[in-house]
């Protein structure tokens, strides 16, 4: 699945990092297609190297074997393209520059005249709901603003792909839980294409489309879930017992990816499963 | 929302404390004359000490309001000019040398800093050499500096940024790496050139480390200035006022107290214009940890 409706295509990727000598495989064949307009959610322990596979995605790093192809490219050069708006665990907000020159930046940065910077962050601002807070300075917001704002940031540009690693990780669970139905908002308004780094199950679930299921040591992919919930999705959504059958296969997913490593009696059946969900 | 930098009330009791203490270290230096001085001899009364304190004698610690006096009486008998108006005239002409190599410095050390991030082969071959430079001693290198380039004000001003490029060098090298690796990465996320990248990012986020260097220099400024003086021959500046009194220290202490009280105050308030600057540009900003 290589078309115009392949947003991201991963060939047979594998990503080695030499240590003090030695080699450590922090992915292991990695083959996944991400379509147009996907909200893809990375899950699976630490050192699965989901957020390894992220930066790989957004040339932040290089595959030490295979191809990273984003629209049609070679990932570095869809980066020069301006092609990714990158989300990160913690805001990366700059200090001396006020909420709206930070949502700014990348526009000073690729040359937009300075009518369209104004207008594109005012309607940036609009779109995080922080059009009352455009000159304050990022320490005065709280952890759940700040956030928005590296949102409004990463967006500013109409990037073609919005990478974020684990966003949420650092707020707490009733900030997270609006996060999401914001950023699912800002998803449908912009028909953007998603690709979400999370180690929380039910926020995997309640933003994706799909979720792809990761195991550690060699990190590989060991399930793709698809998520049918409805759209748009709310607090209905949240209680739903569709939402709770995916979670528990979702969970299960990851349960039998962790079991050769940690469990040497996983039985045959369940490593089958395992197997038989590499994408 | 916005937090106000500090409440007034403490500011308030800093400056009285300041206050209390200077007024407390007077009267200690009055309290050692009256016990161990040279006799008091005011309105026709004598008092003697009743020890005998080698350091608290009128040529080694005039009297307080004797040096305040001598600042208000004419520099030389018969002179027109008083010693205060003399000594204010010769720091600021010292205070332009100073600031000449301190604005020279601190440019310099932005540059090398600068320099040796972007190409870390030129901060492996030219750092220790850096370091070296400030190993010397300045007595040592100032009478080349002058033998190089004469008896003028350039050799005070190449002095005095001596002394001011190595802080703001260090402060720079560690200012301009303090950026989290995430915003760098953010910036490459943007295809960001290494100019932006310094412009955007690295500049900004080591301010606050070059005000930390430049308190510093705003002081080594002044120190390489005044000592620049005499080897320079310069016969003008607080320096050679020092040189100048210090012959004359056994007749006339009190000028050479004077003397030494305007290259503090010269000290004090350079510093003092740094920190407001300061204050000013990094209002509200969190300070950076370390700076």
């Amino acid at each position: 699945m290589t078309g115009p409706e392949s947003v991201v295509h991963l060939s047979h990727v594998n990503k080695t990092f030499e240590t003090a000598g030695a080699a450590t495989v922090a992915l292991s064949d990695i083959s996944l297609d991400i379509r147009r307009g996907e909200f893809v959610s990375l899950i699976g322990p630490s050192g699965c190297g989901k957020s390894t596979l992220l930066r790989l995605i957004g040339d932040l790093t290089e595959p030490s074997a295979g191809a990273v192809q984003v629209n049609g490219k070679p990932a570095t050069q869809a980066r020069l393209d301006r092609d990714y708006g990158m989300v990160f665990q913690a805001p990366v907000l700059f200090d001396w520059r006020t909420v709206a020159e930070n949502v700014r930046l990348p526009l000073e940065l690729f040359g937009q005249d300075k009518d369209t910077q104004a207008s594109r962050t005012a309607e940036m601002l609009e779109l995080v709901d922080l059009t009352d807070f455009a000159r304050y300075r990022p320490y005065e917001l709280s952890g759940g603003m700040q956030q928005r704002v590296a949102i409004a940031r990463a967006l500013a540009f109409s990037p073609l792909l919005l990478l974020m690693d684990e966003p949420f990780g650092a707020l707490d669970e009733m900030t997270r839980e609006r996060m999401n139905s914001e950023v699912l908002n800002i998803w449908q308004q912009t028909g953007i294409t998603v690709v979400f780094v999370t180690h929380s199950i039910p926020e995997a679930v309640f933003l994706s489309t799909r979720v792809v299921v990761m195991s550690a040591r060699p990190g590989r992919i060991t399930k793709l879930v698809e998520v049918d919930l409805p759209q748009p999705r709310g607090l209905a959504t949240r209680e739903s017992s569709r939402y709770f059958n995916l979670i528990t296969e979702v969970r299960e997913a990851l349960r039998a990816g962790e079991g050769p490593a940690s469990d040497a009696g996983l039985s045959s059946v369940e490593r089958t499963a395992a197997e038989g969900g590499i994408g | 929302m916005p937090r106000s930098p500090e409440p007034a009330r403490s500011r308030g009791s800093r400056v009285l404390f300041f206050g209390l203490f200077f007024v407390g270290i007077l009267v200690f230096w009055e309290l050692l004359k009256f016990f161990g001085g040279d006799p008091w001899r005011y309105f026709g009364w004598t008092w003697r000490p009743p020890l005998d304190l080698w350091f608290a004698s009128d040529i080694n610690l005039p009297h307080v309001w004797a040096i305040v006096a001598r600042i208000f009486q004419p520099l030389t008998s018969g002179a027109n000019e008083s010693l205060g108006s003399y000594l204010f005239w010769q720091s600021l002409y010292t205070w332009r040398e100073a600031f000449i190599g301190f604005v020279v410095g601190g440019v310099l050390g932005i540059a090398i800093a600068t320099a040796f991030v972007h190409f870390s082969l030129a901060e492996r071959a030219f750092l220790p050499y850096v370091v070296a430079s400030q190993t010397i001693p300045i007595v040592a290198l100032a009478p080349m500096i002058v033998f190089f380039v004469g008896h003028n004000i350039t050799a005070v001003v190449i002095i005095a940024t001596y002394l001011s490029f190595f802080p703001v060098t260090i402060a720079m090298l560690r200012g301009l790496r303090s950026p989290d690796p995430r915003a760098l990465e953010l910036m490459r996320s943007y295809a960001a050139t290494r100019r932006a990248i310094l412009f955007k990012v690295r500049f900004p986020a080591s301010v606050p480390y070059l005000f930390t260097a430049l308190k510093i220099t705003a002081t080594a400024s002044v120190v390489g200035a005044i000592v620049g003086e005499g080897p320079g021959g310069i016969q003008a500046g607080l320096g050679r006022a020092v040189l100048f009194f210090s012959q004359s220290y056994s007749i006339a202490p009190e000028k050479l107290w004077a003397a030494i009280l305007f290259t503090a105050v010269l000290g004090v308030a350079f510093y003092g214009i740094i920190r407001g600057l300061e204050a000013r540009i990094l209002r509200g900003r969190p300070e950076a940890a370390g700076a």
